[in-house]
């Protein structure tokens, strides 16, 4: 069992929860997930290690309320348990001095991100983030994100902070001026990841995605995280999360995101309103 | 006192095997409930009494834990279940699940000496009967346990070669505790055999009389992840034993193989085994069964996913490179599987799938096979007609090619030592392994084999690791 210590709406249908987990707080790096599974009848969903702390013996996920596991999570209060977690999953984010840095991200990943500005900050390179919402409402940890990165900028679809426009736009510029980027690590929803892929493509950037496919067991048993990666067959969960954003067939990977469309909105209907 | 029985039994040798009782097969195919039903008393009264007790006792040799077969089956003759049951306790910790799915036919019964007659003793029958009687009718019975010798094992997995190693050790008085990556204990036991043949209560009871012995079992624990096996031997324990089994599934590397439907068994056996999505929605595991879906192996498992399939609507065809009598599986799941409508292409080897506007799976494109010249194994090898291509329309398909050990134990342990297909190097005779204080046994030794060969494994690791802690 472990126990929720604490809880925190960071926007509307995003939360912070820190849980308790030691032993998961001891090993966890930048880039790892938990899988955790909420109650005796639910599903295991991956979630990434947003921050821990070896010494209080917790560790923090960020989540995105999309579905019926996600809704029963938020549903939680502090004291309450989840009945499974466990991690740390899938291999570390590459880390060493590569010089520039632009990590992008979009939704939970602006969270998600922290850990691995920090740790690109700690091994002596230059940080620019690139943070993507909606609009002002849905963005969080400006101050955060601005203190782990030597350059931070947002924007938002609307124009209601940073500059107006998606997060490829000022990458493909900087690109254009001929400005140095060394290694781009783009994390956020398949299109997002998708899009900043074929941004730095041509300018052929070393690029990075976390990839995020439907898991069950996470190591390395069931073949459902399955990737392919330069017409290989990679298992996310063992051989990633994290593959050369270049080499991913994309088109593949978003169908298999979509397998359960059907049954999920069906779920969600009734964890939502159980008589129905 | 058996000699005397046994001479008078000689004389009316009765070849009449009493036969399994099952759910009729249209019935079956609406349900996940246990197909084969198990012996009634009489049942069991009748089959025991077919035992001549013959001196040679060559069944015994044939059970990888050696059983003394001959010993309970007199217990169960003079109605002593009480007495059987603790007989087979003494070296099977899971008789309930033996019983069940052991390849008794290739083990204790092929080498019956009624088997040179065709018909061996039902042993892995009776073997379930008895333990069915313990689960219904007594708390396990008491084991006489040693005093605590202070020594810590930790055993890694919790499949049957793991729950076999930790029930021997703790007999012997250390203190064991299991690791287990997953939420469940059992390994292949509960994600992979489906109910209708191995019922998880079944499961849960032997593990809770493994429990009963002392072993602690630690879920939610990835060795390789959340501890390795060097902070295992660093944080007090005196030995390791890995029995991570083999469940990393190989795929055909053919054309699309990952669009949408492609399934490896082990996802599709574990979605509906281990998170109960037949359930769904009652249970929050979402699963897809097509109506058309082809099923590719021709061992155990692919069976299973057949079966598991046709339970869900489906209407299957199991598409086999080789020809009937070349199949892995046993002979009997391969008639329930018949009997239950499932369809077989023999000789049938795919080599692309089409996929549809959605990108999922819409046909298999095939290739017909003729076997030739003998292979490695034995087998003869099947060698692709020419021109034969021919498509199967489908909307899903469930890969069922074998297995091989999962990357975590070996990227986390390098002074392990691997063979080719990613196994554990081990010592036969003993289980231990290249490194220090580690021993191995079971799949991720020898690759998928059988249950029982895992608890053989798993308790000869234990008492060379018990040989051990006794020189510290
Ligand atoms: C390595 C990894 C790290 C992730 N980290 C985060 C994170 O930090 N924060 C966050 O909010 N989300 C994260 N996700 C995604 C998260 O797992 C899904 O949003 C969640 O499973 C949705 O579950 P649901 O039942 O609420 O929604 P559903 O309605 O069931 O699913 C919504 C969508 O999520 C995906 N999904 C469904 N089931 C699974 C599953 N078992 N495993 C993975 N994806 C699934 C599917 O694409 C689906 O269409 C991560 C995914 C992976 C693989
Ligand atoms: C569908 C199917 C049907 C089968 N049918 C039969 C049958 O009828 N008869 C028969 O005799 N055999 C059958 N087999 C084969 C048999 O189940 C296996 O040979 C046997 O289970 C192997 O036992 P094991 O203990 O070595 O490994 P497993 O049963 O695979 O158990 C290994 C355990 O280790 C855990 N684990 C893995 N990695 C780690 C890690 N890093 N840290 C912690 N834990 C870890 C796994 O989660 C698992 O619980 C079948 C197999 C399958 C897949
Ligand atoms: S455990 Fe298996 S091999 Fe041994 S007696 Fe029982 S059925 Fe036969
Ligand atoms: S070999 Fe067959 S007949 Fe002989 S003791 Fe064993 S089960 Fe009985
Ligand atoms: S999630 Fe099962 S193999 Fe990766
Ligand atoms: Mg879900």
């Amino acid at each position: 069992m472990f126990p929720i210590v604490a809880t925190e709406e960071l926007v509307p249908r995003v939360r912070l929860y820190r849980i308790h987990a030691p032993r998961v707080a001891r090993k966890a790096a930048a880039g790892q997930f938990v899988i955790l599974r909420v109650d005796a009848h639910g599903e295991r969903i991956p979630l990434t290690i947003a921050d821990w702390d070896a010494a209080e013996g917790t560790v923090s996920v960020v989540f995105m309320e999309v579905g019926t596991t996600t809704t029963r999570l938020a549903r939680l209060k502090p004291g309450d348990v989840i009945a499974d977690l466990c991690g740390p999953l899938g291999n570390p984010t590459e880390v060493e001095n590569f010089g520039t840095v632009c990590l992008m991200a979009g939704g939970f990943a602006t969270a998600t991100i922290m850990p691995i500005a920090r740790a690109m900050k700690a091994a002596g390179n230059r940080v620019i983030i690139v943070v993507g919402a909606r609009n002002k409402d849905l963005l969080f940890w400006r101050e955060r994100l601005a203190e782990n990165s030597d350059e931070l900028i947002i924007t938002t679809d609307d124009g209601s902070a940073g500059r107006k426009g998606v997060v490829t736009e000022p990458v493909k510029e900087r690109l254009e001026r001929g400005e140095r980027i060394d290694r781009v690590i783009a994390i956020g929803p398949s299109i997002m990841m998708k899009f900043s892929s074929l941004t730095t493509k041509p300018f052929g950037v070393k690029t990075i995605v976390s990839m995020n496919p439907i898991m069950v067991d996470g190591t390395g048993m069931c073949g459902c995280c399955r990737v392919s990666v330069a017409g290989q067959t990679r298992f996310a969960c063992v051989d990633g999360p994290e593959f050369d954003a270049h080499a991913i067939d994309w088109d593949n990977f978003m169908a298999r995101q979509r397998t359960y469309i059907d049954e999920e909105k069906r779920s969600l209907e009734i964890c939502r309103c159980p008589t129905a | 006192m058996s000699q005397e029985s046994g001479g008078k039994a000689k004389a009316k040798i009765n070849l009449n095997r009493v036969s399994m009782p099952k759910q009729p097969a249209d019935t079956r195919r609406q349900t996940f409930g246990e197909v084969a039903l198990g012996y009634s008393a009489e049942d069991a009264a009748r089959e025991a009494a077919r035992c001549i007790e013959c001196k040679a006792r060559n069944c015994v040799a044939g059970c990888p834990v050696a059983i003394d077969i001959p010993e309970f089956i007199a217990a169960v003759k003079s109605g002593d279940l009480a007495g059987a049951s603790r007989v087979i306790k003494r070296t099977n910790a899971l008789p309930g699940i033996c019983g069940r799915v052991c390849p008794q036919e290739s083990q204790c019964e092929a080498v019956c000496t009624l088997a040179k007659k065709k018909a061996p003793v039902a042993i892995g029958r009776l073997e379930r009967y008895v333990a069915d009687w313990e689960l219904g009718h007594h708390p396990a019975p008491e084991a006489s346990a040693s005093p605590p010798t202070g020594r810590k094992v930790a055993v890694v997995g919790s499949g049957p070669a793991g729950l076999t190693c930790a029930a021997e050790l703790a007999r012997l008085g250390h203190a064991v505790t299991i690791f287990e990556s997953l939420h469940v204990a059992g390994g292949v036991l509960m994600y992979g055999i489906p109910e209708f043949r191995l019922p998880k209560s079944i499961v849960q009871a032997e593990i809770n009389y493994v429990k009963s012995l002392g072993v602690i079992i630690e879920l939610d624990a990835v060795i390789g992840k959340t501890l390795t096996i060097d902070e295992l031997l660093a944080d007090g324990f005196n030995a390791v034993f890995v029995g991570t089994g083999a469940g990393l599934p190989l795929f055909l590397n053919i054309e699309n193989e990952n669009a949408c439907g492609v399934y490896s068994a082990n996802e599709f056996l574990s979605r509906v085994n281990l998170m109960k999505a037949y359930r769904f929605p009652e249970v929050d595991t979402p699963l897809k069964v097509g109506k058309e879906v082809a099923v590719i192996g021709g061992g155990n498992v692919a069976m299973d996913a057949a079966r598991c399939a046709v339970r869900l609507g489906a209407s299957v065809t199991v598409v086999y490179r080789r020809g009937r009598e070349e199949m892995p599986a046993r002979i009997e799941e391969i008639e329930n599987a018949e009997e239950e409508g499932v369809a077989f292409l023999f000789l049938t080897n795919p080599i692309k799938f089409d996929i549809n506007d959605q990108k999922w799976v819409s046909g298999m494109v095939c290739q017909k096979m003729v076997l030739g010249e003998p292979d490695a194994s034995g087998r003869r090898r099947p060698v692709p007609v020419e021109s034969s291509e021919f498509t199967l329309a489908i909307d899903m398909a469930i890969v069922a090619l074998g297995t091989r050990p999962n990357p975590l134990i070996a990227r986390s342990t390098p002074d392990l030592a691997f063979a080719s297909r990613g196994t554990v190097v081990a010592d036969e005779a003993t289980g231990l392994t290249r490194k220090k204080a580690v021993w191995a046994g079971g799949d991720i030794v020898t690759g998928s084999a059988t249950v029982i060969s895992a608890m053989g494994a798993g308790k000869t690791a234990a008492r060379d690791i018990d040989r051990y802690l006794a020189s510290l």
